[in-house]
């Protein structure tokens, strides 16, 4: 079974909606929690904290946290290499362009390979940023996840990266949400509408959701 | 009308092509595109040079031979077949240009002719019903439910030209291959192959080389049939459920 799906066009397309929907599905949380900054620094560091009990007594410190992300460095290799390696065989298959060229489908379709591009390379800066505080400008305080944000949104290029790699992100949602339940067997010619609404309305809820972070941190409502 | 036209020109399968710009006279615009390159071609023969070589058959719309891409459309710019579009949807003067199907699983046999065996490929793998054939069976002998037929016989309509190979920007053979899949597994008579089918049918697409879905939607504007997007979801649903249930076999 796992090979079926895994030498299968169909079935690697499988593990890319799968896996894309649970990043989804960690983005929509991840963007409910961001947007407790402004509820002032007690509120957010708190809830930073919490996020490593999440299960005590029964799981150890950290333990849950860790489980998150174990799935999700699983979802994103997972995601990415059958990303790759089907955009490898499609340019493949069509080597040739015609001479006679038009633009082709919509302009989130069409940038679904180098916006995900751009969402992996930024998933490496945001985590060498604000979790390991490796690049992070000012000094990174470990257990300070205010502070941190605030410093981070504090320069032109935090929030340009920022921005820019959020933008992609809802670009990318609203093709693949829709293409993801098409993948899965779940579209049907009289759900099409409200997939695609689904689609556009999670698109645009978590880029706007995101973006308020460093809008707030620009505009001095967080600071 | 007069028109300027640029072709594709390639001796054979291993010749470097490029366009070659033709002008044609005393086009009608009650003539088809094939009329119009028959035209075309008498002159080029006259004149002792070699004709542009096509497919076609029918000329009808039924038998899916014709396969030019018009201007960057596959069957150019209605949505039909290259031997059913008219030149009334030029104008005097224009330019057209005149390419063949595009894509690995596709290689160009000469000029604008490509080989399209890679589907017959396919429906080799799959295509096939566990039925007794010889005298025609009772009509009424197995209840097959109206929506059903409809459905069958929406994606019959197939006719195998190539176009949503030749239209996506992957040269996927998906819309073809769920066309097939979908209008045999819908049916009770092509029940007991239901799970093969689809695997196998989808095994071949892959082996032949062509890419994947990326749902671009460009296969299904291009389809002369019009078989629809959503095909290519009831393959996959299909695909899924027989990998589950070979998988636990
Ligand atoms: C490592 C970074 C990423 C890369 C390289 C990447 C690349 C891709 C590519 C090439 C596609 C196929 C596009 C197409 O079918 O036209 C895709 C689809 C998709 N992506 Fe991503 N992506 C990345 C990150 C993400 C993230 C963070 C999410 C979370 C929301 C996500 C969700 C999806 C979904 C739901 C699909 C649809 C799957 C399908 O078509 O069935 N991707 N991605
Ligand atoms: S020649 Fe038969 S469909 Fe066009």
């Amino acid at each position: 079974m796992a090979r079926t799906m895994w030498d299968s066009t169909v079935g690697k397309k499988t593990v890319m909606a799968v896996s894309g929907l649970i990043m989804l599905l960690y983005l929509v949380a991840h963007m409910i929690g961001n947007l407790k900054i402004y509820f002032g620094a007690g509120e957010f560091n708190h809830y930073a904290h919490w996020l490593r009990t999440v299960g005590e007594p029964f799981m150890h410190y950290e333990w849950t946290l860790w489980l998150i992300r174990i799935v999700l460095v699983v979802a994103v290799v997972a995601h990415a290499t059958s990303a790759y390696q089907l955009s490898r065989r499609d340019i493949k298959a069509r080597p040739s362009k015609y001479v006679h060229a038009r633009p082709r489908s919509s302009y989130a379709t069409r940038t679904m390979r180098w916006g995900g591009v751009i969402l992996g390379l930024f998933i490496v800066w945001h985590l060498l940023d604000l979790t390991t505080g490796t690049v992070h400008s000012g000094g990174f305080q470990e257990g300070h996840p205010y502070q941190n944000v605030v410093d981070t949104f504090s320069t032109w290029y935090g929030d340009v990266v920022y921005i820019v790699a959020m933008l992609a992100l809802g670009l990318h949602i609203r093709h693949g949400f829709w293409s993801a339940a098409q993948t899965l067997g779940v579209g049907s010619r009289a759900r099409d509408r409200a997939l695609k609404t689904v689609a556009n309305v999670l698109a645009l809820l978590l880029t706007a959701g995101f973006i308020a972070v460093p809008v707030g941190v620009m505009t001095g409502v967080v600071s | 009308m007069k028109l300027t036209l640029r072709v594709w020109r390639q001796k054979n399968a291993g010749a470097e092509g490029a366009m070659s710009t033709y002008e044609v006279d005393g086009i009608s615009s009650d003539m088809s595109f094939l009329e119009m390159l028959d035209v075309l071609n008498e002159r080029l023969i006259l004149a002792g040079e070699d004709p542009v070589a096509f497919d076609h058959d029918c000329r009808e719309g039924i038998c899916g031979a014709c396969s030019l891409v018009i201007n960057g459309d596959a069957h150019g710019p209605e949505r039909t077949t290259t031997c059913q579009l008219h030149m009334r949807s030029f104008q005097d003067g224009d330019t057209i240009d005149i390419e063949p199907w595009r894509a690995s699983a596709f290689p160009v046999i000469k000029d604008l002719v490509v080989d399209r065996s890679a589907f017959d490929r396919i429906i080799q793998a799959g295509g096939y019903v566990t039925a007794p054939t010889g005298s025609a069976p009772e009509a009424h002998a197995t209840p097959v439910p109206k929506a059903d037929a409809d459905f069958a016989f929406e994606h019959a309509e197939c006719i195998g030209c190539g176009a949503c190979v030749a239209a996506c920007p992957n040269g996927a053979a998906m819309l073809f291959t769920s066309a097939k899949v979908n209008h045999l597994n819908v049916l009770p008579q092509g029940a007991p192959e239901r799970e093969t089918r689809v695997l196998d049918m989808v095994a071949q697409m892959d082996a032949e080389g062509f890419g994947g879905c990326t749902l671009t939607g460009e296969c299904a504007t291009a389809c002369p049939k019009g078989i629809p997007l959503v095909s290519i979801t009831g393959m996959n649903k299909e695909w899924l459920r027989a990998a589950r249930k070979v998988g636990k076999r």
